[in-house]
């Protein structure tokens, strides 16, 4: 498909009418890109297959900058549900997918997107099988915004539930934190500084499988920590179980450039934004061999068991420093702010 | 990160902090002035490593907490009219008088959170038909680059740029705290990057008037320990002189290039300290010569005076004379979400330290 031959170059109110320049926006973009056998019915929604019990998860993705290292808002509206679905101990199967486009947008940039959806979507094993395109007026959205739902059928040995967690627990991070906040920060305008680093944006849904396959019900929780970061999820689990979490930072996976930078600009990459990370939360008795698995699987090689569930200090996050001293670990208020100095 | 790594080492911090158990027979109380190093010592745990006769005592050096009220409505009717306010990301939340920076930026305000002054100035380049201000606050460690910035707006001509400026300046404050008759304090640690600009010597005369050592000193665990180390030692001893622990960065002379920049645009005068009240000569204000760069000048707006919310006990915690916890609101009715004063939700401040890292540890 010539993209240059459209007749159009940015996309405009028109395209979000319901009307002809819908019809050739979704034919020429989105169709020709997505083609499968239920998108193709042209079809107000889609009739899918499930087995077993059903894992549901939604998200609105809305960054600033649309494109950035290791991904794109596509890829990542994309990877965010699929893992999210994960995180349920689910194999993700079907997502949906709406944009809300602020007219202007270049058809380009569109078209790159889409793209990276549909690589994201087949590299996770996912179909998109509904999906819808709103376009409002120049102002009232910023570039592009996507919702994503995504459908997953749970695992048959999974038993992922706050319930299960007992005292003695470890807590398991299969890799490098802070990396994905930390490549969305070099590049805000203002912020911008000379960097290599890349959003760590995947989809976990395979490792979480393996883990499933050997590990069954000594998984006890899966967890991502996107927005928040490491420290306000881990902050999150102590208070839902009613238990405390003791961490040891020396044992936190953070790669030194990614370390540089949140030290340049006051950050804390406990609160940073991760896209490619997530906890596991396992019996005591398989945590080396759930180290392993992780770490000769792909998306688990820097992992780490990081700490684990205490009897003592309910409710809070302790984590021991580098020099060996003790603090607790509190939930982000607002967003990290630049310091002054 | 070389710096980083060697001075978050584990066996040379605890080989310093026996060293430091070793030497104490007594009770002191030091100060460290910066709230970069309140937090260090909090966030890494140090304080729960000293021996008990150690106490620190955290002092006024969080430019966000002792940056006056009036002045953070006086940048929120700026941004209500109309104007561009440009500010450190630190800012933005804390409390005026009736709302924040960034609920003015929710209601329509433009609200740029930048992390150097001369980008404010390109901004009002960009902007020619809007006024650009820039909130201007700190202590000596930032004036110059917001001095700098007022020599570039004047270089490029530019004339729609102006800065709300509140800077402060260290001796002052240690001498109003030094005077003050609850003052128990023995030692000082110095504020490493004021230092950094201004040099060790304008310390002398403070160690020789009060006898009061002081240990220039950085904010990376070993630095600490290390200061405290150099601290104790001298007390145990019977001495006060001034010392650099931070000669890394540190000269006695200070930062000769950064000195003259605020000297061209700054003249030392009284300044009103949140909390505090007003120390005469403790901080700077904009010469003569330069008044059109002045947004208090520029716009209507210096008759803004607003009264501290009374449950506040911001003036005490900066002078050390109580802590965070001591603090009948703190954690109930102050909290980071919903602060009453500024050393709550500044990242420098020592009640967020305290809240964030060791709260009822």
């Amino acid at each position: 498909m010539d993209i240059n031959n459209l007749g159009f170059t940015t996309i405009n109110l028109g395209h979000g009418s319901g009307g002809e320049l819908t019809r050739k926006l979704l034919d020429n973009l989105i169709f020709s890109v997505f083609s499968n056998p239920y998108l193709n019915e042209k079809h107000d929604g889609a009739i899918v297959k499930m087995e077993g019990k059903m894992a549901i998860s939604t998200d609105s993705f809305v960054i600033t900058p649309i494109f950035f290292k290791g991904g794109n808002i596509g890829s990542l509206a994309v990877h965010g549900t699929v893992n999210d679905v994960a995180m349920c101990g689910a194999i993700p199967k079907y997502l949906s997918l709406a944009f809300i486009i602020e007219e202007g947008l270049g058809v380009v940039e569109f078209y790159n997107i889409i793209k990276s959806i549909k690589k994201a979507a087949d590299e996770s094993g996912v179909i998109i099988v509904t999906g819808d395109t709103k376009v409002v007026e120049k102002g009232k959205g910023d570039k592009i915004f996507i919702n994503t739902t995504g459908f997953g059928e749970v695992h048959p040995k999974a038993s992922i539930s706050m319930d299960n967690i007992n005292v003695g627990d470890r807590i398991i991070v299969n890799g490098f934190i802070a990396q994905h906040g930390m490549a969305i920060m070099s590049e805000r305008k203002g912020l911008e500084f000379e960097s290599d680093i890349q959003s760590d944006s995947t989809n976990l849904n395979y490792l979480v499988k393996d883990l499933l396959d050997a590990f069954g019900n000594k998984i006890k929780l899966f967890r991502d920590p996107t927005r928040g970061g490491l420290g306000t999820v881990l902050h999150e689990i102590a208070t839902d179980i009613e238990l405390g979490v003791f961490i040891k930072e020396v044992q936190i996976p953070i790669e030194k450039q990614v370390a540089a930078a949140c030290e340049m600009l006051g950050l804390d990459p406990m609160y940073v934004a991760n896209e490619g990370v997530f906890i596991a939360i396992v019996d005591p008795s398989v945590e080396n061999e759930v180290l392993a698995l992780m770490r000769n699987h792909e998306k688990g090689k820097n992992a780490s068991i990081i700490g684990e569930i205490t009897e003592e200090h309910p409710n809070k996050v302790v984590l021991k420093s580098l020099i060996g001293g003790k603090r607790i670990v509190s939930p982000l208020v607002g967003e990290q702010l630049p310091r002054i100095c | 990160m070389k710096y980083l790594s060697e001075y978050r080492n584990l066996e040379e911090t605890k080989k310093i902090l026996d060293e430091i158990h070793k030497i104490t027979t007594r009770e002191w109380n030091i100060m460290e002035i910066c709230g970069g190093q309140t937090h260090s010592l909090v966030k890494n745990g140090i304080l729960e490593l000293l021996p008990e006769k150690v106490r620190m005592i955290h002092g006024p050096g969080c430019p966000v907490c002792v940056t006056p009220l009036n002045l953070i409505d006086k940048a929120i009717e700026l941004l209500e009219k109309g104007v561009i306010v440009c500010s450190f990301g630190d800012m933005i939340r804390v409390p005026g008088s009736k709302k924040s920076l960034l609920e003015a930026k929710a209601l329509g305000g433009d609200l740029r959170i930048l992390y150097s002054p001369i980008e404010a100035v390109s901004i009002a380049k960009e902007n020619p038909d809007k006024e650009v201000v820039f909130f201007a606050v700190g202590f000596e460690t930032t004036a110059p680059a917001n001095a700098l910035s007022v020599l570039h707006a004047e270089k490029e001509g530019i004339s729609n740029y102006s800065i709300l400026a509140s800077h402060v300046l260290v001796p002052p404050a240690m001498e109003a705290i030094l005077d003050d008759k609850f003052c128990t304090i023995d030692a000082f640690l110095g504020a490493g990057h004021v230092c950094a600009i201004m040099g060790t010597k304008e310390y002398n005369p403070l160690v020789e008037k009060y006898k009061i050592p002081i240990v220039v000193t950085g904010f990376e665990p070993l630095d600490l320990v290390q200061g405290i180390y150099l601290a104790v030692k001298q007390l145990e001893a019977g001495k006060y002189k001034l010392e650099n622990q931070y000669s890394r960065i540190v000269k006695e002379e200070g930062n000769i290039a950064a000195i003259n920049v605020i000297n061209k645009i700054f003249e030392i005068g009284n300044r009103e300290w949140r909390g505090i009240g007003e120390i005469p000569n403790s901080g700077y204000v904009i010469k003569e010569a330069y008044r059109k760069y002045d947004a208090e000048a520029k716009f209507d707006i210096s008759n803004i005076k607003v009264p501290e919310n009374p449950n506040c006990i911001a003036g005490q915690i900066l002078r050390g004379i109580k802590k965070p916890h001591e603090c009948e609101q703190f954690g109930k009715a102050c909290k980071p979400a919903n602060p009453l004063g500024a050393p709550m939700v500044s990242s420098e401040g020592a009640c967020a330290a305290y809240y964030h890292f060791s709260n009822n540890l």
